[in-house]
C-alpha cells in the first residue's frame, strides 16, 4: 500500500500544474496562485501522515489553497468574491498549464530560475526538493524564485501562450528546459537515486502533455519519444548494485520494446512534418541503438549520418565528439581519434572526452596514456556510477 | 504598461557604420524613420543621444561627489538614446523592439507611469 507520501507525489504531479493555472488564470496574478498552492502542498505534508490521506486528494488541496487565499485576501474584497467563485474540479482547460509553462520558461527569465520555477509550478516539488536534486542550498532556490517571480510581475511578463510567429523560439525554452531536466534525472550529476528518477519522470511526463497539446510540433513529438526511447532501456543501465551496465553489455532482453516501437511511430510521425531538428535526430540516433537486436548489430553508419545532419543543424563539440564514438566503430579507432585531437581544446573539463580518449589510446595499444587520460575523467566526474566505472578501469587495466 | 527601449551601440557596430557609403548610411537613416512611423502609436517618447565623447559622469563616493569624464559603462557598449513605449506586456514589447532596424543591444525595462 502507497504511503501518504507516495499519494502526495501522485496528486501533485497530477493536479498542482492545474491547479496553480486555474488560480492564476482567476487571480491574474502568478505569484499569489503559486504561493497559495505550494501552501497546501506542504499543509498536507504536514497533516497527511498525522490525519490519514483524505478521500479526494486533489479537492483538499484545491480547498486548502482556496482557504489560504481567502485568507491572505480577506482585506481584498474584489479577490475575495472571485475566490469564492472558484469550483474544483475546474472546468478542463488544457491550455491553462500550457500557459503556465510558457510563463516560467519565459526568455526574460534566466534559465535556473526556468528549471526551478517550472518545477515548483507545474510539477509542484518543494523549494527543499528541488535543492536536494540540484545539490544547491535551499536558500539559493527559494531566492531564484522569489527574484523570478518578482521579474514576473516587475517586468510584465504576461500569461499567455505565444504567438504561431512567435512560438518556435519560444517553445525552444520550453523544450530546453524539459530536456535539462531529463538530463539531470537521467544521468545526475549529484548521483542522488531517488530525486534524480523522479526528475526523469517529471520530464517525460512535461513532455507528453505538451505532445499533448501542442500534437503539430515535431520537435515537440521528437523530444517525447527522445525521453520515451532512454526511458525504455532503464530497467538495463543499471545492475543490482545500482552500477551502470554499459550498452555493450547491457541485457536488451530487459528493455521495454513496446515503449521502443511507440517512440518509432512518433519519430516517424514527426518526421512526416518534414521539418527535422535536433531532438528529432537525438531521438532517431537512440532508436538506431535500441531497436537494434544485439550490439553487433548496431547501425553506425546510419548513426554516422545522423550526426552530420545534427551537427549540420546545431553544431557543438559535445555532438562531434560523441559522432567520433560512432566513427570508431564504423572506420576505426585512428579516424576517432584523429577527430578527438579537433576537440581537445574545447572539451578540456568534460569528464566523457577523456573516457573516450581513455578507450581510444587503449584500443591503439597505449595503455600508460589511456589510464591517464582516465584519471583526468575521474577528478571531473562527480556521479558516483560513473566514478565506480573509471575506478575500476584505472585498476584493471 | 510603460517601457522604455535603451538602445545601446558597439565598438563593432559604429565602424561599420563609418564605413558605409552615403547612399547606405542614408538607407539606414531611412530604415529608421520606418520604424518609428510603424510604431508612432506605442512610442509616447524619445530621446536620441549626443554621442558618447560628449557624456560626463558624477559617482558619489561617501557623500563626495566625483565627476569624470565619459559614459557611465567604461565599456564596449554604448547607450546612444531610448524610447518610451505604452503596450500591454513585455511580449509585446519585445514584438515592438524586435523590428528595431539599426544598433545592435536593447535594454527592456518597465518604467512606472
Amino acid at each position: 500500500m502507497s504511503g501518504p507520501r507516495d499519494e502526495l507525489s501522485r496528486v501533485v504531479r497530477d493536479q498542482a500544474g492545474r491547479l496553480a493555472a486555474s488560480l492564476t488564470h482567476l487571480l491574474g496574478d502568478f505569484s499569489a496562485a503559486e504561493d497559495l498552492v505550494q501552501d497546501a502542498i506542504e499543509a498536507a505534508l504536514r497533516r497527511w501522515p498525522v490525519e490519514g490521506v483524505p478521500d479526494r486528494p486533489d479537492a483538499w488541496l484545491f480547498t486548502v489553497a482556496r482557504n489560504r487565499g481567502l485568507d491572505v485576501l480577506r482585506r481584498q474584497a474584489r479577490y475575495r468574491e472571485k475566490l469564492t467563485q472558484l469550483q474544483w474540479p475546474t472546468r478542463e482547460e488544457p491550455d491553462d498549464r500550457l500557459r503556465l509553462l510558457f510563463t516560467c520558461c519565459h526568455p526574460a527569465l534566466p534559465r535556473q530560475a526556468q528549471v526551478a520555477l517550472t518545477l515548483r509550478t507545474i510539477c509542484g516539488l518543494t523549494t527543499g526538493q528541488i535543492a536536494a536534486a540540484f545539490l544547491v542550498p535551499e536558500s539559493t532556490v527559494a531566492q531564484r524564485i522569489t527574484r523570478a517571480k518578482r521579474k514576473i510581475t516587475d517586468a510584465g511578463i504576461p500569461y499567455r501562450i505565444p504567438s504561431d510567429s512567435e512560438l518556435p523560439e519560444r517553445l525552444q525554452e520550453v523544450l530546453t528546459v524539459v530536456y535539462l531536466l531529463f538530463n539531470e534525472g537521467y544521468l545526475s550529476s549529484t548521483g542522488d537515486g531517488v530525486w534524480s528518477r523522479r526528475l526523469a519522470e517529471d520530464a517525460e511526463w512535461l513532455a507528453s502533455s505538451l505532445a499533448w497539446t501542442l500534437p503539430r510540433e515535431p520537435e515537440v513529438i521528437g523530444l517525447l519519444a527522445l525521453i520515451r526511447l532512454h526511458q525504455a532501456r532503464a530497467a538495463g543501465r543499471f545492475d543490482a548494485d545500482g552500477r551502470i551496465v554499459l550498452l555493450p553489455d547491457q541485457d536488451r532482453e530487459r528493455w521495454d520494446h513496446a515503449a521502443i516501437a511507440e517512440a518509432g511511430q512518433l519519430i516517424a510521425r514527426a518526421a512526416a512534418s518534414g521539418r527535422p531538428g535536433p531532438y528529432q535526430l537525438q531521438a532517431a540516433i537512440v532508436a538506431c541503438h535500441a531497436e537494434a537486436p544485439r550490439w553487433e548489430d548496431t547501425d553506425w553508419a546510419q548513426i554516422v549520418v545522423l550526426y552530420d545532419m545534427l551537427l549540420a543543424i546545431a553544431p557543438s563539440p559535445v555532438t562531434r565528439l560523441h559522432r567520433a564514438i560512432a566513427l570508431r566503430y564504423r572506420a576505426g579507432p585512428e579516424a576517432a581519434m584523429h577527430e578527438l585531437d579537433g576537440l581537445a581544446g574545447h572539451l578540456d573539463r568534460y569528464p566523457l572526452f577523456h573516457a573516450t580518449r581513455a578507450e581510444l589510446l587503449r584500443a591503439l595499444g597505449a595503455p600508460e596514456e589511456a589510464r591517464e587520460a582516465d584519471r583526468r575523467a575521474l577528478d571531473l566526474t562527480a556521479n558516483p556510477a560513473q566514478r565506480a566505472i573509471l575506478e575500476d578501469r584505472i585498476s584493471w587495466t | 504598461m510603460k517601457y522604455v527601449l535603451m538602445f545601446a551601440e558597439t565598438a563593432q557596430y559604429a565602424e561599420d557604420f563609418a564605413a558605409m557609403t552615403d547612399a547606405e548610411r542614408q538607407a539606414a537613416y531611412d530604415e529608421v524613420g520606418r520604424w518609428f512611423t510603424d510604431h508612432a502609436a506605442r512610442i509616447t517618447h524619445h530621446v536620441h543621444l549626443k554621442p558618447a565623447h560628449t557624456a560626463t559622469t558624477m559617482r558619489k563616493v561617501d557623500g563626495h561627489a566625483e565627476v569624470t569624464d565619459g559614459p557611465f559603462v567604461e565599456g564596449k557598449e554604448i547607450v546612444s538614446g531610448f524610447v518610451e513605449i505604452e503596450v500591454a506586456n513585455l511580449d509585446e514589447a519585445l514584438v515592438v523592439a524586435r523590428t528595431w532596424p539599426a544598433c545592435p543591444i536593447i535594454e527592456i525595462r518597465p518604467a512606472d507611469a
